[in-house]
């Protein structure tokens, strides 16, 4: 409506009125209709200037309008906050009424109560915004920005100082002294370093091992129990496994849980593969067509969770890592950077299947030391 | 208002009695006088300090029932599911906080939304200062601070989401650890030392607990400290507008206006955060379970704000060097390190670059408008697609089964967006904002566009244009375009080499100094087409010629020169 008025008695129909940059305050939530809106809140700004809801536009402090206006918005400020009393008061209710200990329960004492604080501070919230936006006439200051830079005169006492007090110092004159400060304070330096020392032990060969020694027997996951071939025969059938005697032990299992996986005849082709003189994969460490692989990834140690029957697509779930069990775990997508190293596998005199030896690389994420 | 009112004797008393042994009166009075000028984007690092006191509250109450210990217990407790389980204690504490103490649910809640909050509002912040250029001299300290800030804000986040050793927070422990492994020549020493022996020992919980609750809190809050300090002291930056000049600060005294605006600021986001954690849940740790290093669930995703390291990693390549006996890991060690790396060093020497690019060493307390700025804000987007990307590809199996589209296709096409997407969105950015700019001559030259179409007497129809008002004009204005620097090869009056001509660095700056000083002018003949680097303000042009050309300033309606309405 205002906007009309600034059209400057403009013929024809209004102009809408277009706001660059920063829009002007908002039209008052509760401005009555019959007092007119500034729209143009934010003021030339000159010095203080009071000019706002109370004060509404042209309209004088006493207006009867304006004294109706600011006894409306009090009622509502005072029943916002008498609101939150109520509803900080239904929290204290709520919290010594409702119980919890089970899981229905808890999640109705938690409604109640996340209800109630809700409600008492929107209502705080909303009380003291209306107050400062229509109680508190629109105050508009102006304050000049001083230089942050000090004065000359500043500047030169401070160097005058500094170099009168570095030369009482004698810290120029005399580098033995300095020097040897210096020298003092660096070993206290490196303590804080040192003292960290023992946070933990040397790492040594231990990322090179798992706890697989030959004849250790596989034990499904779960249920603890060892597994013969027989048990195992259904092709495509993949199973979690962990060391016999190693079960409940996490530092363990962190390295040595091991992925079995079944195939039909003919489907497993795991080409005999070496580094160096270390052999790494080959089929003579299949039973029955049999494979175990380790479970945690190469890429940063994450259990390599998921099976795909059809594509026997070995997948990590945290970065995708995916690897080929039908050709030794090879990697055909993801960052991962080698294949999921092979636990040879045989069977003891009982028919169980068990480790014919620990893994012959490291298994889990690259380290420096790894080579 | 005018009411006076006598002062309390208790206060006025009080008062006297501090003022007599503290000399408060002076320092409180500038306080209460002390101006802070408004704008919606001002309560963006609000947002983030009412967070950090948020989460202060609510985590004082939550370190009151939380064991941090990974001794093996096992459960007896409400929640039936997980009866006769074996879990550390830290996991169990955390049930009993959600389950068996009163409120323990909504505390928990609101201090994970919180986090997020606090995380979401420090990267919203950090956005509007550099786009505003509002970080330039002198408040390049505080910018940097902010960048620390944001750090240890991430690393709070990652250390006191893994504190309840639920199975989700143990996978991304578990990450964690295979990337520090992945550190060359020390990696394999300083996952030992954390951890106190092989992943994942019993001690890390406990380390990772003093961490959250005494040293990061303790830093953060030194830090905001010291940011708020500065900022007071400097004096906030203030927008475009009529009145508002380098010299001045424009806005309403802290007693009592932002006090108690600030106050009621408080109560909203506390009032957000109470209503996410009574109707949004978030980090359901007993559906997870107890960490175990042999399960994994599909779809595990971070909390946000660790989504662009989960999604770097992701879209890496299998990329490994051994030599000499040992493993050099990039596809850990880039991803862990090149993208924020990329981000966060090049947001804390952006101010200087800057500097140097368009040699201006003047003050600035007024922001830039973006379009203003059409190298920064093109780089920003650049920055801003380029992290979104990466946070995007973090949740690449989420976005394979939402938009049903192969998981290596996407991976696929994050690889190619994430060099793309920021060339794309420099360019397509600064296009934008030149055309914004341009637009902005135009109105200043001939108006807005009122939408009122009339006829004029010979039949011809055209648009009423309104000239922009004061207020209008004085945004559009306070445009200011860095001075082209001399030429290499170029000296000043006293012989001295333009700072340009000192060889490949000087063209480098050359170069540089020519985008950033491209800006729209306006041609003579009134039409707002054409930008080049000579670096005119648009002003000058308007000024002196362009009103001639469409009539006199102010005057109701004015025929648009022609090129729009034929």
């Amino acid at each position: 409506m205002s906007d009309m008025e600034e059209t400057e008695g403009h013929p024809g129909p209004a102009v809408p009125h277009r706001v660059i940059g920063t829009p002007p305050p908002s039209p008052r939530l509760l401005g009555s209709t019959a007092v007119a809106d500034g729209g143009d809140g934010d003021g030339d700004g000159e010095v203080a200037e009071a000019e706002g809801a109370e004060h509404i536009v042209g309209l004088p402090p006493d207006d009867p309008r304006v004294i109706a206006h600011a006894k409306r918005v009090e009622r509502i400020v005072a029943a916002c906050f008498t609101f939150a009393f109520i509803a900080g008061c239904g929290f204290i209710a709520a919290y010594v009424g409702l119980g919890v200990h089970t899981v229905d329960k808890t999640l109705r004492s938690n409604l109640a109560l996340g209800t109630s604080l809700s409600l008492a501070l929107v209502a705080l919230g909303l009380g003291a915004l209306l107050w400062v936006r229509h109680l508190m006439p629109n105050v508009e200051v102006v304050e000049e920005r001083h230089e942050l830079r000090s004065d000359p005169g500043d500047r030169q006492a401070f160097e005058g100082y500094f170099k009168e007090g570095t030369a009482n110092s004698q810290f120029v004159k005399r580098p033995l002294v300095r020097r040897t400060l210096m020298l003092g304070t660096l070993p206290l330096l490196a303590i804080p370093v040192v003292l960290l020392r023992d946070l933990g032990p040397e790492p040594g060969t231990s990322l090179r091992h798992t706890v697989w020694s030959p004849g250790r027997r596989l034990l499904v996951y779960g249920t603890n129990q060892p597994i013969t071939p027989a048990e195992f025969s259904a092709p495509g059938q993949s199973l979690t496994i962990v060391p016999e005697g190693f079960t409940d032990n996490p530092d363990a299992l962190a390295k040595a849980t091991v992925t079995l996986i079944k195939f039909r005849p003919g489907e497993l082709n795991i080409p005999t593969t070496t580094a160096g003189d270390t052999l790494i994969g080959t089929m003579n460490w299949t039973v029955d067509n049999i494979v175990a692989y380790s479970r945690i990834c190469t890429h940063v140690g994450c259990p390599v969770g998921l099976y795909e029957q059809t594509t026997h697509h070995l997948l990590c779930p945290c970065h995708q890592s995916t690897f080929d069990a039908s050709t030794g775990a090879t990697v055909i997508f993801g960052p991962a950077p080698r294949p999921l190293p092979q636990l040879p596998l045989t069977t003891d005199a009982q028919g169980y299947l068990v480790a014919k030896s620990d893994f012959t690389q490291p298994v889990g994420p690259s380290f420096w030391e790894r080579g | 208002m005018s009411d006076n009112f006598d002062v309390p004797k208790a206060l006025s008393g009080t008062g006297g009695w501090l003022d007599d042994r503290f000399h408060g009166a002076r320092g409180f009075r500038v306080l209460m006088r002390k101006v802070f000028p408004d704008h919606w984007s001002f309560l963006l690092g609000e947002i983030a300090l009412w967070s950090f006191v948020i989460l202060l509250l609510t985590g004082t109450f939550l370190s009151l029932f939380f064991v941090p210990s990974m001794s093996e217990v096992t459960y007896h407790g409400s929640y039936i599911k997980l009866n006769g389980i074996q879990m550390s204690e830290a996991y169990q504490s955390t049930l009993n906080i959600s389950f068996d103490v009163r409120g323990g649910l909504l505390m928990r809640q609101i201090h994970h939304w919180a986090a997020d909050l606090f995380m979401v509002a420090i990267i919203v912040h950090m956005l509007r200062v550099f786009f505003t250029g509002a970080y330039r001299k002198p408040r390049e300290v505080n910018w940097l601070i902010g960048i620390v800030l944001f750090t240890l804000g991430l690393l709070e986040g990652l250390f006191g989401y893994s504190l309840p050793d639920d199975q989700l927070s143990g996978a991304g422990l578990r990450i964690f650890e295979g990337v520090l492994q992945g550190v060359p020549i020390v990696g394999t020493y300083l996952a030992f030392f954390l951890f106190g022996g092989p992943y994942p020992g019993n001690i890390v919980i406990p380390r990772l607990y003093i961490l959250h609750v005494l040293l990061i809190p303790g830093l953060i809050l030194a830090l905001i400290t010291a940011h708020l300090f500065i900022m007071f002291h400097q004096k906030h930056t203030q927008m475009p507008a009529k009145g508002n000049t380098e010299k001045n600060v424009t806005g309403q005294p802290f007693y009592p206006y932002f006090l108690a605006k600030g106050g009621a600021w408080f109560f909203f986001i506390f009032a957000a955060l109470a209503l996410l954690a009574t109707f949004a849940q978030i980090n359901p740790i007993w559906l997870y379970g107890p960490y175990s290093p042999v399960q994994i669930s599909s779809a595990s995703q971070p909390d946000f704000y660790m989504g662009i390291l989960e999604g770097s990693l992701r879209v890496m390549p299998a990329w490994e060097w051994n030599f000499l006996g040992h493993t050099l890991s990039f596809s850990v060690l880039i991803p862990a390190l090149l993208p924020f790396g990329l981000i966060l060093t090049g947001a804390a020497f952006w101010p200087f670059f800057e500097q140097w690019a368009t040699g201006d060493k003047s003050f600035h307390n007024i922001n830039d408008r973006p379009r203003n700025a059409p190298v920064r804000t093109g780089v920003g987007m650049a920055a801003v697609v380029f992290y979104g990307v990466l946070w995007a590809e973090g949740a690449n199996d989420v976005l394979a089964d939402f938009l049903q589209v192969p998981l290596y296709t996407i991976t696929w096409i994050a690889r190619v967006l994430v060099f793309v997407g920021p060339v794309l969105a420099f360019i397509i950015t600064r296009r934008i904002c030149l055309g914004l700019q341009r637009k902005d001559a135009e109105t200043l030259l001939h108006g807005y566009e009122t939408g009122i179409i009339r006829q004029l007497p010979d039949g011809e129809y055209i648009e009423v244009h309104k000239p922009v008002n004061e207020e209008g004009r004085a945004v559009l204005e306070a445009k200011q375009v860095p001075a082209l620097m001399p030429p290499p090869g170029s000296e000043d009056a006293n012989g001295v080499p333009a700072p340009t001509s000192r060889g490949v660095l000087g063209k480098a700056r050359a170069a540089v100094n020519r985008a950033f000083a491209e800006t729209v002018i306006i041609e003579a003949d009134g039409h707002g087409n054409g930008h080049g680097g000579d670096g005119h303000g648009p002003e000058i042009v308007v000024g002196e010629e362009e009103h001639e050309a469409v009539g006199a300033p102010g005057s109701p309606a004015q025929l648009p020169s022609g090129d729009e309405d034929a």
